[in-house]
């Protein structure tokens, strides 16, 4: 027995079967990264405050031409299966793959930087800007500290007022442990440790690193979801969009290792599956392209 | 479209060698589309009972607060230790249950019976494909959805028990459980969603590809039209469901806030999360598929009615055209009515006009659709055998459902009748003697073709009057306590509200005692409606090897398909070559030789 | 590789087989590819050109991301010549992503009059 139009089309529709099956999949897909986009769009509008540079631009200019190149490149490789030339579809199809290691080697890259930054919030004012002043000097501490939540925030035009102890204050743990806690410090029985502030706003020039007592912090949070819904949607989207990428390169890998056996076997259904894979790295890349606007530069 | 491309592929089988799969590649890890059906249907069956039985015992804590369940007290403490102590449901067993009942009633039991049991054996026959479109994609269906199972399953054993949120999960308190019951519920959701994601695109592909030569459009059986747009329901409504599953786990597991909003206070303790997110959020995301999926399940229970009256009433269904467009509308518009959901939500005035009128608009095709199967009955010569009974009283009950689904549709009575028993007895009108009906009628109908037996009349017809008795005797009260203010999802069946507690003296909305003691009678009615089950499960069973064999490949002398192959058909379906020359329902054609004529059948000679 | 289903029954209808055809399409290809290396730029460009107007910051930048995807979709997923079937899909979905996401917002910013401060929400 065999399913009829698996390779050629049904001249009605003018679609094999799995043209049809990888576009009702990619409408849900659409609802699906809707959905989240939605979610992103109303925390956002709810929110009291949004923060802004979380996230560095060139990185993630650099992984948006990765991933434009790497939809020429399977297109290209469709292409060449049509003209019959399969060397290069192995060439493209290979530097396709290539592409979306390179993409998520430079994710898991921006990943581990945040996992490994940390915000302290002060249990109140006074203490706060104590610590202010030992990171970034006892005249200009208290200011510098302030730039940078008013920076983050963009704060310029507001009225409001932030007492210190909303304030907090960026930074490094000693030995850049990953997804420390106040609870894994306190359990870890450290009564102090050693915390680098950040360079204040618009230089590089790293503060000395400061002697911080855990009991005078209210709250301690690396840049993981559970920081801010900002860094909640952040992971949620990246990671749900880097699963898609993953899973798309695992399966166009698996069309270049088996391409051999298929094209002795049936050309047209290896094209076709390289049509149907394309469509779905091309969405991929497609979402990412709205993703990086609304993450990184908005 | 009068292809005549299949030909070729069609008739492949008959010449292929027969070569024998093996135990586990035919029953197990099976790609054919019927095996994947029965294996769907019993398997929802399954946890259609055990839904059953999860009400029943929280049915006998609402009736008689406090005292130890008869027969199981034991069994429920042994497994589930301290929460059902001396055999008594503690309030979070009863939460536990009251929210599995709900979950596997609807994404366990229902929808994989409504859509995937019987879409996937009878679609595929209906419009005379070979398989579904995808047989691979259609056996990864079944597991993810075995998957789903197994985990909600477990996770009633898990320290703390299943999750106790309710089937719609409601963050906060969703999340600030402090057992991981939720954990599961939703890594179990991702996987049935998954499962129905991938059906969805197997039937909508298998609907628009593989239909025989001359099978149009407008040449399709009403239920196949049912099926197709069910699946664009799935499809479409769910993965917005599916982002607010992720985002809940990502709350749960990882203590992010998407539904957590700044300053939630928890026992008298500022919870300790970032905050700044919104509870209303996961209701939307959650309806948005939450409103659909009721016509995920309604829908279908539609089609096989339609299939089952048409049938047994030997005359053309009443105003075809109109089901199908009807049918095509509600799917369009059950899109845009779920905020009815959340009236009380506090929306302002403006939206919730918009999603009243909405709601108001889509009842319009609902009863188009019951009005043209009201129709159909008009003069027939009506054969009232088990599943045209069941057919048949699926009308006026889910009329009963629909009616009474108006005043909750319509915000200011929905202020009133929110969240209380007129609710559940709302819906489970729609679902229990609705869509159950039409399914048990499903199951009476084509497990001839299933087996090549029938199943037993008498069993069946027991089962019917004491299904119809049951039902209507436990939801019918159900309105009046609700009307009265009894509010659901209390674990005492509302003894702290009565007017018989001391503490409410004077309190004038109070529960009277009349209110209370409807508890006891819909109990005993529940157990009734248990009692009427057992002759069905004899019945299915017993009839796979008493049953009287059929006499011929179309026992019902039916027009569609399905029936004009072997029974039960082999692995292809058909044994020649279909194609299709006319609709789907020609019965009782004046001048033909039988009263009925299957859709292949070329022109027959004309009686004079 | 060049029978072709739809010449069959539509005359008028370009053979997308063809070498000639694929070759033709290639160059569109990397045409595309450059409008959206040079979109890319022109999004980062616009994000160190500060704009005071949110709303114009917000509309420019997703006016240009929908150009791009508009250019993925139409030329490298083939949308610009594909089947009314797909078409219908599509065209169904974003009328329901367009109601999640265009309800939701109004939903959660319409509020009863009464809890309205100065016809802000307290």
């Amino acid at each position: 027995m065999e399913i009829p139009y698996a390779v050629k089309p049904r001249p009605d529709t003018g679609l094999y079967n799995a043209k049809l099956g990888i576009w009702l999949f990619l409408a849900s897909e659409v609802m699906l990264f809707g959905g989240l986009f939605s979610s992103y769009i109303l925390l956002r509008v709810g929110a009291d405050l949004w923060p802004h540079g979380m996230v560095s631009i060139p990185v993630g200019t650099f992984n948006t031409f990765v991933l434009i190149a790497s939809s020429v490149t399977v297109v290209m490789s469709w292409a060449s299966l049509k003209l019959g030339r399969l060397g290069d579809f192995k060439k493209y199809m290979a530097l396709t793959i290539a592409c979306a290691l390179g993409f998520l080697g430079v994710k898991s890259f921006e990943y581990h930087a945040k996992f490994t930054h940390y915000d302290v919030w002060f249990k109140d004012a006074a203490t706060a800007e104590k610590y202010f002043k030992a990171a970034y000097g006892e005249e200009k501490g208290v200011e510098a500290a302030r730039k940078l939540f008013v920076e983050r925030f963009h704060l310029h035009n507001t009225k409001a007022v932030y007492e210190a102890n909303q304030v907090q204050l960026p930074g490094h743990l000693e030995g850049n442990p990953l997804f420390a806690t106040h609870r894994s410090l306190a359990s870890a029985k450290k009564e102090t440790f050693q915390f680098t502030p950040d360079a204040p706003f618009g230089t590089h020039d790293h503060p000395k690193p400061i002697e911080v007592k855990l009991s005078d912090v209210e709250r301690l949070s690396a840049y993981v979801p559970k920081h801010s819904t900002y860094f909640a949607i952040y992971f949620t989207i990246t990671a749900l969009h880097g699963l898609h990428v993953l899973g798309g390169a695992i399966v166009l890998a698996y069309f270049l290792f088996t391409a051999n056996t298929w094209w002795k076997k049936n050309p047209e259904q290896l094209a076709n599956r390289v049509e149907v894979g394309g469509l779905f790295w091309h969405f991929v890349d497609l979402v990412w392209i709205f993703l990086f606007p609304i993450i990184y530069l908005l | 479209m009068q292809s005549t491309t299949t030909t070729t592929t069609l008739d492949t089988h008959d010449h292929a060698p027969h070569h024998d799969p093996g135990f586990l590649r035919s029953y197990v890890f099976s790609t054919d589309h019927k095996v994947i059906g029965i294996q769907y249907g019993f398997t929802a069956l399954m946890f259609l009972l055990f839904g059953f039985l999860l009400v029943m015992c929280m049915r006998w804590q609402i009736a008689k607060p406090g005292v130890p369940i008869p027969l199981v007290s034991g069994l429920l403490e042994s497994l589930l230790g301290d929460v059902a102590k001396g055999g008594v449901m503690s309030p979070d067993l009863y939460n536990s249950f009251g929210a599995m009942h709900g979950t596997i009633m609807v994404f366990l039991a229902i929808v994989p019976l409504a859509f995937a049991a019987f879409g996937n054996f009878v679609v595929p026959l209906q419009i005379g494909a070979v398989d579904m479109a995808f047989p691979r994609v259609n056996m990864v269906s079944y597991q993810c959805f075995a998957g789903g199972g197994v985990v909600m399953f477990v996770s009633f054993f898990i320290p703390g028990g299943a999750a106790q949120a309710g089937w719609t999960s409601y963050s906060p308190l969703a999340t600030i459980v402090p057992t991981h019951g939720q954990t599961f519920w939703l890594i179990g959701m991702v996987l049935l969603i998954t499962s129905s994601l991938l059906g969805a695109v197997n039937f909508i592909a298998t609907v628009i590809q593989l239909r025989a030569p001359g099978m149009t459009w407008m040449r399709m059986p009403f239920f196949v039209w049912t099926q197709f747009v069910t699946a664009f329901i799935l499809l479409l409504a769910f993965p917005p469901l599916e982002a607010a599953g992720i985002l809940q786990l990502v709350d749960k597991v990882l203590g992010a806030s998407f539904f957590l909003p700044t300053g939630l206070v928890v026992s008298g303790k500022l919870y300790d999360v970032s905050g700044g997110g919104s509870p209303l959020l996961w209701q939307h995301l959650f309806w948005f598929l939450g409103h659909p999926e009721v016509y995920v399940l309604i829908l279908p229970a539609m089609g096989v009615v339609s299939e089952i009256i048409a049938c047994n009433t030997r005359k053309p269904l009443w105003g075809y055209k109109s089901l199908v467009y009807s049918v095509l509308a509600v799917g369009f518009v059950s899109f845009i009515v779920w905020a009815h959901h959340m009236y009380l939500t506090g929306m302002g005035t403006k939206i919730s006009t918009f999603f009243q009128t909405t709601t108001m608009i889509i009842s319009i095709p609902s009863v188009i659709i019951l009005t043209c199967l009201f129709m159909s009955l008009w003069g027939g010569s009506i054969r009232f055998n088990t599943p045209m009974l069941f057919a048949l009283a699926f009308l006026p009950m889910f009329g009963i459902g629909g009616l009474t689904g108006l005043p909750l549709g319509f915000n200011f009575s929905d202020l009133h009748l929110h969240d209380s028993y007129y609710v559940i007895a709302h819906f489970h009108y729609v679902v229990a003697p609705g869509t159950i009906f039409a399914l048990f009628a499903g199951v009476y109908f084509w497990y001839p073709k299933m087996t090549g037996r029938y199943m037993s009349e008498t069993l069946g017809k027991i089962h019917f009057w004491g299904s119809l008795i049951g039902m209507n005797l436990v939801f019918m009260p159900m309105f009046f306590q609700g009307l009265y203010g009894m509010s659901r999802r209390m674990s005492d069946g509302g003894a702290t509200y009565a007017l018989s507690n001391a503490a409410n003296e004077g309190v004038v909305t109070a529960l009277t005692g009349t209110v209370i003691k409807m508890n006891v009678f819909i109990t005993h009615a529940a157990f009734l409606l248990l009692l009427a089950q057992i002759p069905f499960i004899i019945n299915v069973f017993m009839s796979m090897f008493n049953g009287k064999k059929v006499e011929s490949d179309n026992p019902w002398q039916a027009t569609t398909l399905d029936w004009q192959t072997p029974t039960p058909p082999p692995h292809g379906n058909f044994t020649k070559e279909i194609v299709v020359h006319r609709g789907p329902y020609e019965y009782s054609v004046p001048g033909h030789p039988t009263d009925f004529t299957p859709q292949n059948a070329p022109e027959p000679k004309l009686v004079k | 590789m060049s029978h072709d289903h739809s010449s069959s029954h539509d005359p008028s209808h370009v053979d997308h087989n063809s070498p000639e055809y694929i070759q033709k399409t290639i160059k569109k290809y990397l045409a595309v590819g450059g409008i959206l290396f040079g979109g890319t730029v022109l999004t980062v460009a616009m994000y160190y050109v500060h704009i005071p107007s949110v709303f114009w910051t917000v509309t420019i930048a997703l006016l240009i991301a929908t150009v791009k995807a508009g250019f993925v979709a139409a030329v490298f997923m083939h949308l610009s010549d594909e089947r009314k079937m797909i078409y219908g899909v599509l065209i169904c979905t974003v009328f329901f992503l367009i109601g999640l996401m265009g309800l939701t917002l109004w939903a959660m910013n319409d509020f009863p009059f009464f809890t309205l401060v100065d016809g802000k929400p307290a």
